[in-house]
């Protein structure tokens, strides 16, 4: 019994942090986005302001897929693990 | 002020708990209900109280407003009222200038929402509902201005370009609310995340490290100067208004972009040419 509930503990751990591994792109996106917004500003200074708030938008936009990463992996930690584990009790009951 | 009232209610009710404690939002009492229990929790008492203090900043700023403008609260209303309006003059076409009151109400709701984190108060918004709320709110209005060329029309614009994608299209459609509700749920609730880890982390550190000192000094977490404080100022005041801020912006770039102009204009001229005969 005290095993397979380490056991669900341990992979819900692991599930949260491979998840995470999601947030890589995200953060070369961004990375991409804010080169370009620069290169731009270097070209054009006058256009500073719309090239910021593009900019930001862009990378809200591109971080969405890397906060579903991050929902799966909070919700693996806070709230799978005492489901499961409830499952089980209820199970070998 | 009713920030107050939100701090005692929080004493009052919060466990005194030691460590390290992530929880979601405490539920104060549930009404019973016919078809299921309605628990009254945090988020919705702080959100409550957050459009409260808005309501009242409104009051406050309008109050004994003049038609050459004297006070320096008359300026600062001004000056929000203009920037919305050319916001969404920029964003959107003429036909939306009416919208200029909702955008800002809607800034002004996530923003205050956000901010409420730095009084140690739960942010609504790190509460999936709340937001989740707001994006459904959203998607009605998307879903009716695409709609005002009726219905037909409206079924139609899923086939296109080829009628094969229309499943793509409806998948699209929904995850639209879904995005917008986990975008701005997850930069909030990552933060209060990674602030509190922070926060544990270096209580830990600095009692391993100058655990030794003699008496009280050991007990004092001297590693926790600073950079709580650093993350806070990212993570609660930039994070919170620039999520504002996106909300805000992608509420006008949908609902812009889904309503059909030229079609809806184009109709409405054949409908007065129809009248008039």
């Amino acid at each position: 019994m005290e095993l397979a509930i380490g056991i669900i503990l341990g992979c819900c751990a692991l599930g949260a942090g491979a998840a995470m591994i999601a947030g890589i792109g995200p953060g070369i996106g961004e990375g991409n986005a804010v080169a370009a917004a620069c290169e731009a500003i270097g070209r054009q200074p006058e256009c500073k302001g719309s090239v910021t708030t593009t900019m930001l938008m862009g990378c809200a936009v591109a971080e969405t897929t890397g906060l579903y990463a991050l929902v799966i992996a909070i919700l693996l930690i806070f709230v799978a693990p005492d489901m499961l584990v409830n499952i089980l009790l209820n199970a070998v009951k | 002020m009713p920030l107050v009232f939100g701090m005692v209610l929080k004493i009052l009710f919060n466990p005194a708990s030691e460590g390290i404690s992530v929880s979601g939002a405490l539920v104060y009492f549930t009404i019973p209900m016919p078809l299921q229990n309605l628990p009254i929790t945090e988020s919705q008492v702080n959100s409550a109280l957050v459009i409260i203090t808005i309501f009242f900043l409104c009051l406050y700023f309008t109050h004994g407003i003049t038609v050459k403008a004297e006070l320096r609260r008359q300026h600062i209303a001004e000056w929000i009222v203009k920037q919305t309006q050319s916001l969404v003059k920029t964003n959107m076409s003429d036909y939306f200038s009416g919208f200029a009151p909702f955008v800002a109400a809607i800034m002004g709701l996530s923003a205050f929402s956000s901010l409420m984190a730095l009084l140690g108060l739960y942010a609504p918004t790190s509460d999936i509902n709340i937001v989740g709320g707001w994006a459904i709110l959203v998607f009605i209005l998307i879903t009716y201005y695409k709609m005002k060329c009726g219905p037909l029309h409206y079924i139609k614009s899923f086939g296109d370009p080829v009628p094969f994608l229309s499943p793509l299209n409806i998948i699209s459609e929904v995850a639209t609310p879904i995005s917008m509700a986990f975008r701005h749920y997850g930069n909030v609730l990552s933060g209060a995340v990674i602030s509190v880890l922070v926060g544990a982390g270096l209580q830990g550190l600095s009692n391993m490290l100058l655990g030794w000192l003699p008496g009280f000094l050991g007990e004092i977490p001297f590693l926790q100067v600073g950079l709580p404080a650093i993350l806070s100022v990212y993570f609660d005041l930039f994070s919170g208004c620039l999520q504002a801020f996106i909300f805000a912006m992608l509420t006008m770039l949908y609902i812009a972009s889904g309503f059909p102009e030229e079609d809806y204009f184009a109709r409405r001229a054949k409908k007065t040419a129809r009248s008039k005969k």
